[in-house]
């Protein structure tokens, strides 16, 4: 069967899990083949191994940490050169994005981005994109090279699927040409204890009507009942109430969890870039008039610092 | 020696319009509004806040598009940058990423540049790749996805902020830079700037120009191809409740309906 590789998502061996999405993905169309570039790639290779990785490719160099995104393509090239695959798969995340189209202008191939689903087509794979604000769904397909897709998170279930995972080592040399931007310094984000917010099965977001950051407790405490990850509207960050990493919508993190609860949150189109694809959307807004109720499965309309401390109490209550 | 600073600017349907594929699954241009892409005024406003800093700098726009991405050149101009560049040519339509990508790259070589801004991603493809593939292509570093950017002795520096960190970057001219819309607020253009944007000159240029052959763009020359397109079905109208101190328990009986809790 034609081999298939899938770009690892991880930090320091910890696979994320849109990787494991990826796999799940990878053996519809062909037999996954994992690339795992940086350190503790044998951690890694356990759980790959589980998710249906035939083989992991593991290269270290301090080069990946060094120089931004363009030794990663050069990995990635020499894995491309050492399988020749049918596809290669990536994590939407924006250096995914990045390591993707540059691989896919070196080795001549089209490149499709941000896809929702992923098939076996009779032309190769088709890949479902949700467009505009998610207002279409779109079928595309590669017509020249291999095919390179990127996929959003939550597109799939992974599912365990046990194969062999043997860890190969790749060689790659890293071009001087890809060397040119310095990774001067980085400082890890530190963590919430909270699930990540793209790969949360439940999110909790306030906007401008939660009206302060003293305030925000309120939505925090609603997700740490639900056990959700906490987003926030532009407005919400732009004020400086929360971390800009936590914006929802088109210029901040694309989420798709099973539940999506909106309080204090108009609905303008770049915030439902970030969320319409959300399976159950459940909005607290005290205009009744406010565009988000437009896509809600419930809604509630009210003052959020009522609804939300009282959803509150009886999810806890409910829970025990 | 002068700073040459291209940036590349996107005429995009309007994101409130209500947006639609046309026939031949291309975005129907003719039924929104057009404007320039609001993520690349702020890439036009770094690039001013660049020159501003700068001894001796010089700002060229550019972009790919219709004859109505004009408008989106305009604009630009009338922020302050100085001159523009607007690639138009029949055969570009349906052109995917990697065929934008060379267009633009064959546009700034013959330009000449120092510095290349972009946006983080333009708001109808919303891809965020060409900064990437245009560092590629211009084989010069790419410095991208900034919420903070400073030129000065040759170098370009920026803060990136990742999924799982932030990173300060640094390379040496020429480069790609993309910034994002945290690099702070665009200025609007001021009513001097508009009328001195109609002065300013605006150089058209087509494939021939650029050496470009018609089959290595537009639809017959993409690398990918769209099969269907078809609009999302409006949601069914969910259950609305007016909250009457009942509002926060009535949700979490549908809630817990749905087995979230
Ligand atoms: C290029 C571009 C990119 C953008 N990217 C994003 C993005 O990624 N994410 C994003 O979110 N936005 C984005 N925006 C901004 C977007 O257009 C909106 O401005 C923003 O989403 C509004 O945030 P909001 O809903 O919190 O605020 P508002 O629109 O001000 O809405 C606040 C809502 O809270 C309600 N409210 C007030 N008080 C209460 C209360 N006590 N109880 C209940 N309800 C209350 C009000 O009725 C109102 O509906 C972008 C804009 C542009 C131009
Ligand atoms: C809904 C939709 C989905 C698409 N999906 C794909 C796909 O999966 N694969 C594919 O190959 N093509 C795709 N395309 C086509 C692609 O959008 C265009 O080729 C486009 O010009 C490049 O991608 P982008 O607009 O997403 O740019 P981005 O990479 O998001 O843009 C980043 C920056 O590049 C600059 N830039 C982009 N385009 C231009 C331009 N024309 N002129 C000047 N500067 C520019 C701007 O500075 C912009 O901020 C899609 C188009 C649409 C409308």
């Amino acid at each position: 069967m034609a081999e298939v590789l899938v770009y690892v998502d991880h930090v320091d061996g910890a696979v994320r899990k849109p990787t494991l999405e990826l796999l799940t993905l990878a053996r519809r169309i062909g037999e996954p083949v994992a690339v795992h570039l940086g350190a503790n790639a044998e951690d890694a290779a356990k759980i790959l191994g589980e998710h249906g990785a035939v083989k992991v490719l593991a290269a270290d160099a301090p080069e990946f940490a060094e120089y931004l995104v363009a030794p990663k393509v050069d990995a990635l090239q020499a894995a491309y050169d050492a399988v020749s695959p049918a596809a290669v798969l990536l994590p939407s995340s924006a250096e995914g994005k990045e390591i993707a189209a540059r691989l896919a202008l070196r080795i001549g191939s089209g490149i499709i981005t941000d896809a929702v689903d992923v098939e076996a087509g009779d032309e190769g794979p088709v890949a479902t994109q949700s467009v505009f604000a998610a207002s279409y769904t779109t079928k595309s397909r590669i017509t020249k090279g291999t095919p390179v897709i990127t996929v959003k998170p939550n597109s799939a279930a992974p599912e365990a699927a046990p194969a062999a995972g043997t860890v190969e080592q790749l060689a790659v040399t890293v071009a001087d040409s890809s060397k040119g931007t310095k990774i001067v310094s980085r400082t890890p984000r530190e963590s919430t204890g909270r699930p990540d917010l793209t790969e949360a099965a439940i999110v909790v977001s306030g906007g401008r009507g939660v009206n302060g950051a003293d305030n925000f407790p309120v939505i925090e405490a609603l997700a740490d009942s639900l056990g959700a990850a906490v987003g926030a509207s532009r407005a919400a960050v732009d004020a400086g109430w929360y971390p800009h990493t936590n914006q929802v919508g088109q210029t901040g993190k694309s989420v798709s969890p099973q539940l999506y609860i909106a309080a204090g949150i108009s609905g303008a189109i770049q915030h439902r870039a970030g969320m319409q694809t959300s399976k159950t959307i459940v909005a607290i807004n005290k205009d009744e008039e406010a565009p988000i109720f437009e896509l809600v499965d419930y809604g509630v309309v009210g003052d959020l610092f009522d609804v939300v401390p009282a959803l509150t109490d009886e999810v806890k209550t409910r829970k025990g | 020696m002068s700073l040459r600073i291209v940036v590349c600017v996107k005429y995009v349907p309007d994101a409130t319009g209500d947006r639609h594929f046309a026939e031949d699954l291309t975005v129907d241009r003719d039924d929104v509004d057009g404007l320039l892409s609001e993520l690349d005024e702020y890439a036009v406003e770094q690039a001013l806040q660049i020159k501003e800093a700068a001894d001796d700098a010089e700002i060229t726009v550019l972009t790919v598009g219709p004859e109505d991405a004009n408008d989106a050149l305009r604009k630009a101009l009338s922020m302050g940058a100085d001159k523009a560049v607007h690639v138009e040519d029949d055969d570009l339509h349906g052109t995917d990423a990697l065929g934008t990508s060379l267009v633009l790259a064959k546009a700034i070589e013959k330009t000449g540049y120092d510095l290349v801004v972009c946006g983080m991603a333009s708001t109808d493809g919303t891809m965020g790749v060409l900064p990437a593939l245009l560092a590629e292509r211009l084989n010069v570093p790419q410095v991208t996805q900034l919420s903070e950017v400073s030129v000065d002795g040759g170098k370009v520096t920026g803060r990136r902020d990742g999924d799982t960190a932030t990173e300060q970057l640094e390379a040496a001219l020429p480069a790609v830079v993309s910034v994002t819309d945290q690099s702070g607020e665009a200025r609007y253009p001021s009513f001097k700037g508009i009328m001195a944007a109609k002065k300013k000159p605006v150089e058209s240029l087509d494939l021939e120009d650029l050496e470009i052959e018609a089959d290595e763009v537009g639809l017959e020359g993409a690398w990918t191809k769209v099969d269907g397109a078809t609009e999302r079905p409006a949601r069914t109208a969910g259950t609305i409740v007016k909250d009457e101190g009942e509002g926060g328990k009535q949700l979490a009986e549908f809630l817990a309906g749905q087995k979230f809790i």
